[in-house]
């Protein structure tokens, strides 16, 4: 089992400040960052700029992204901008 | 809007993008990102969320109108201000007054009826482009439909109206976002240029080109692989019909071409005036304003306001005031003059203001009938204006459709403005646009006035449907010993009886005679014991015509029954042509022939079986040979079911032993095959089963002990019974085996029904290589109603592959009981002979229309394969057994 470095419970109101703390905070550990979206009903364009720079940052550092509680919208969201091969989902 | 400049500008659009700089190119694609997540986010709001964002934005376009107008005519020298105010107001008022109303997100329509619904989903990112002639209002008019169907816009405007537009643009941007638009939803290129737009069209992520402009453009749009709105020039076509509103024509055409000093596409370019009114009408232009050019003028006017060379208007006269141009070419016209009017005497490069001309100029031409009026007209409709817009002022409603018949444009306005009534919604009910689809007259793909559904991508989701389904059998069966005696109840004045000369000489016919009502003329029309031809159907309508009777007796087996139904058809139809009824058809309900309703005789036609298997007393087929052809024609339709059917077994009891066993397994494969027949229904099960268990309890007794009342009764039921339920559920692949077989070799066909049943009983229950499409069952369930036959039948089994295999060892043992051959070999038939004879067999059987309703879709193949086991014999039940284990 994949050790987890850095666990998020994002809120819907604080995406952007969330993941760039987040982002700040991945320091090379190996491990997993989970990122729980079971809250976040809907994203926003910035919203996704920062989830696609967390990710940029987490390629970087070769840590691996899981996105958990993804709802199906927020999911085709992410389709659309060709985000999803960027993660992992967990349910 | 087509202007020479526009034209030399947009079709030289590149097709590579090799002269955009690295710069430029980071430029655009970090456009169409920005659009993209827009879009995506876009489709996570809902219809309240979207229309919370587009009120505001219409109640924006409509504040900012005049200050858009004034940019608009100062940037483009081009219209009239006040115009373009209302240009801008329509383009926000009238547009959301047709969408507000309107569903866009989800769900958008439900057709409760067809099981249907609609789903919208966004196209995403589109790439804009707006022309010179509308700016402003265009934009508006993209915008407030982009929002409204969930889209980003990224805006190309022309170069000499960027200003104008991309104030627009922000207008709309910033109102949208305020009200909870994502960001970066409508942006406008920077410097556009031609490789920029080239760039643009082809991007992977840019879902849809619109295109509003001239037609290098649209080309290059709809040239580019992706879908695109191109929207065409025109060339509008003016018929002013002697029975029109005079005064409100001349007035509405003034308004029209004068609109925006005539820059919208659809404004008049070219008047035909009926001979009698010509000089009348031509009064009242001057009278109201415009300048009648005399002929020298005309010279003049033409070779200044369009080019020689390429025969399109000149730039400088676009969107330009009458009297300027007056002034320009040298015309002296009254101070306020509205029009110039040039009369013409044709159409094309030899009448150069024949084209376009998107300013305040019009041709007038003076038509000396309605066929001429409407030539000229067709003239001016293919010089350029294909698929745009015409207008007709008449009262003549058969001129007016006549009109509407010939030119080809999508919209054709009748005593209204051209240009005001093509943009819909304040002359006409049309959907409001600034966007008009030219069809592919225009070179577009569509003749709509584009509108919020064009920017949506329409998803159907469509419930399964059960088509409704039917029980037809006569009204009218009587069964059971002397049931013929109920004959005197149908009143004749004439009544023909067809039947065969053996039935005659048994006395049969002297037996239905006795109970015909009493003073019925009767007439006897004996027949050939064989399958009718056309020359014997001929005959017998010659003697119902003749004797004009009222009634028909059909006594006899399965031939001279259908006889009778061909014969009341073509009596009661003498126009009713045979051939063409026979076509194939794959769904009787949806059968391309029809068969007649009208009636110039009628009759009424009583079916009395004298065997018990074809059941023809109830179906609703007939079989003909047509020697002259050598071919059999098969009819089917409801309307050839005998009215009454008299299943009386005194007419079977003397049935020999050989047909007594054909017609009875003919009789079992009727119901078997009707019971798994995809068609079955709740309705044919119940006669299936009822028939199935008739069958095995009384053939072998009837077969056995022909004087047996009870056996003969309940197996002339049985065939009754059986033929109701595949007069509607149909039968199977063991028919079409059979007839195929039947015909080529000479064997009968209740014995070659025999030959085949174990192995297409094998053949169904088990999985099938193909399944067949059906709407009707649920899953494949053929295995499972053999099982319910054999729990019918009391043959034990402790599943259902025990079951289908006992229902095949029973079935064998019946065959057995009535010594049929087991095998085609057994018939003499020598393998090499079958083998050669296999490939048209195949084919014949493939073509019989008996095996669509089949529950297993049989392949080529297999069709080899069942003729095989068939003539090889026995085994099937073995078979089955090994077969079963894959059984679904």
């Amino acid at each position: 089992m994949a050790t987890i470095a850095v666990f998020l419970n994002i809120d819907e109101e604080r995406i952007v400040p969330a993941l760039q703390e987040a982002g700040g905070n991945l320091d090379g550990s190996p491990g997993e960052a989970v990122l729980d979206f079971s809250s976040v009903r809907r994203i926003d364009s910035s919203g996704l700029r920062a989830l696609e720079e967390f990710a940029r940052i987490a390629d970087e550092k070769a840590v691996k992204v899981v996105l958990r509680g993804v709802n199906v919208d927020v999911y085709k969201v992410l389709k659309l901008v060709k985000l999803t091969q960027r993660f992992s989902f967990l349910n | 809007m087509i202007t020479s400049e526009a034209v030399k500008e947009r079709v030289q659009i590149p097709l590579a993008t090799e002269t955009l700089t690295a710069e430029r190119t980071a430029y655009l694609e970090g456009l169409v990102s920005q659009a993209k997540i827009a879009a995506a986010v876009f489709t996570q709001f809902t219809q309240e969320d979207v229309d919370r964002i587009v009120k505001p934005m219409v109640l924006a376009g409509l504040e900012q109108a005049q200050h858009l107008a004034r940019l608009a005519v100062e940037e483009t020298r081009l219209g009239v201000m006040e115009d373009k105010v209302i240009k801008n107001m329509v383009a926000s008022e009238f547009v959301y007054n047709y969408i507000k109303d309107k569903r866009t997100v989800g769900v958008i329509r439900e057709i409760p009826e067809r099981n249907l619904l609609e789903i919208a989903e966004p196209i995403g990112v589109l790439f804009s482009l707006t022309p010179i002639t509308n700016p402003t209002s265009t934009v508006l008019f993209k915008c407030i439909m982009a929002i409204k169907t969930r889209n980003a816009v990224i805006f190309s405007p022309h170069p000499k109206a960027w200003r104008c537009c991309s104030e627009a643009v922000k207008i709309m941007y910033e109102t949208a976002v305020k009200h909870g638009a994502p960001e970066g939803v409508f942006t406008c290129l920077e410097s556009p240029t031609l490789p920029d737009n080239a760039y643009l069209m082809r991007h992977k992520d840019v879902g849809l080109i619109d295109a509003t402009g001239g037609p290098g453009m649209v080309k290059a749009a709809y040239s580019s692989g992706k879908p695109a709105l191109g929207v065409g020039p025109g060339n509008t076509p003016v018929y002013l019909e002697k029975t029109a509103d005079l005064n409100t024509a001349v007035v509405d055409i003034i308004i029209s071409k004068t609109f925006d000093n005539g820059t919208i596409c659809a404004s008049e370019q070219t008047v035909v005036i009926d001979d009698e009114i010509y000089d009348q009408v031509l009064k009242k232009f001057a009278d109201l304003g415009a300048h009648i050019c005399n002929e020298k003028e005309t010279r003049l006017l033409e070779r200044t306001v369009i080019d020689p060379q390429t025969g399109f208007m000149q730039p400088m006269a676009v969107g330009q005031k009458a009297t300027d141009i007056a002034r320009f070419v040298g015309l002296s016209v009254k101070p306020h003059t509205k029009l110039l009017i040039a009369p013409i005497q044709g159409v094309g490069r030899e009448h150069p203001l024949s084209v376009e001309k998107l300013f305040p100029v019009l041709a007038v031409y003076r038509a000396k009938s309605v066929a001429e009026a409407l030539r000229v007209c067709l003239d001016v409709n293919h010089a350029g204006g294909l698929g745009h817009t015409a207008v007709i002022f008449s009262r003549n409603d058969e001129v007016i459709r006549k009109f509407g018949q010939l030119i080809n444009t999508g919209r054709i306005i009748v005593n209204s403005p051209g240009s005001i009534g093509a943009l819909g919604a304040v002359y006409n009910d049309l959907v409001p646009t600034f966007s008009f689809g030219c069809g592919t007259g225009g070179g577009n793909s569509t003749t709509d006035n584009v509108n919020i559904y064009h920017y949506l991508n329409i998803k159907r989701l469509a419930r399964r449907t059960q088509n409704h389904m039917w029980f037809r059998v006569p009204n009218q069966i009587y069964f059971n010993m002397n049931a013929v005696e109920n004959l005197r109840q149908f009143t004749s004045r004439c009544t023909i009886v067809v039947t065969n000369a053996p039935l005659e000489q048994m006395g049969h016919v002297d037996i239905v005679r006795r109970h015909i009502c009493p003073k019925t003329h009767v007439h006897v029309q004996v027949i050939p014991d064989a399958e009718p031809e056309v020359k014997v159907i001929t005959q017998g309508v010659e003697a119902l015509n003749f004797y004009k009777a009222d009634q028909i007796i059909a006594l006899g087996g399965g031939s001279v029954i259908d006889a009778a139904k061909i014969m009341k058809l073509q009596y009661e139809s003498p126009e009713a042509d045979l051939e063409y009824l026979a076509a194939p058809f794959l769904d009787l309900r949806k059968r391309v022939v029809e068969y007649p309703t009208e009636k110039t005789n009628r009759a009424r036609l009583i079916a009395i079986p004298t065997t018990s298997g074809t059941g023809s007393e109830v179906t609703p087929f007939a079989v003909l040979i047509d020697k002259a052809r050598g071919r059999k024609v098969t009819l089917a339709d409801y309307s050839l079911t005998p009215d009454v059917a008299i299943v009386d077994p005194q007419f079977v009891m003397s049935m020999p032993k050989g047909l007594t066993a054909d017609t009875g397994i003919d009789c079992l494969t009727h119901a078997l095959e009707a019971g798994v027949s995809n068609y079955a229904s709740p309705y044919t099960d119940s006669n299936a089963m009822q028939a199935i268990r008739l069958v095995f309890k009384y053939l072998p007794i009837a077969y056995e002990h022909p004087r047996d009342e009870e056996a003969r009764c309940m197996m002339h039921n049985a065939a009754c019974i059986a033929a109701m339920a595949f007069s509607n559920a149909s039968v199977g692949v063991n028919h079409a085996l059979a007839h195929a077989f039947g015909a080529r070799f000479g064997v009968a066909h209740g014995r070659a029904n025999a030959l085949m049943l174990p192995h297409v009983i094998a053949y169904n229950a088990s999985v099938p290589t193909k399944f067949m499409p059906s709407p009707y069952t649920q899953g494949y369930v053929a295995h499972k109603k053999y099982a319910t036959v054999a729990d019918l039948l009391g043959l034990g089994g402790h599943n259902t592959e025990e079951k289908v295999k006992n229902l095949i060892a029973a079935t064998e043992q019946l065959l057995d009981q009535l010594a049929f051959p087991r095998s085609i070999a057994e018939l003499g038939i020598s393998k090499e002979e079958f083998e050669r004879a296999i490939p048209e067999l195949v084919k014949i059987a493939f073509d019989d229309p008996s095996w669509r309703s089949n529950p297993r879709m049989p392949l080529m193949s297999e069709l080899v394969e069942l003729f095989w086991q068939a003539y090889e014999g026995r085994g099937a039940a073995k078979k089955t057994a090994a077969t079963q284990q894959q059984t679904v």
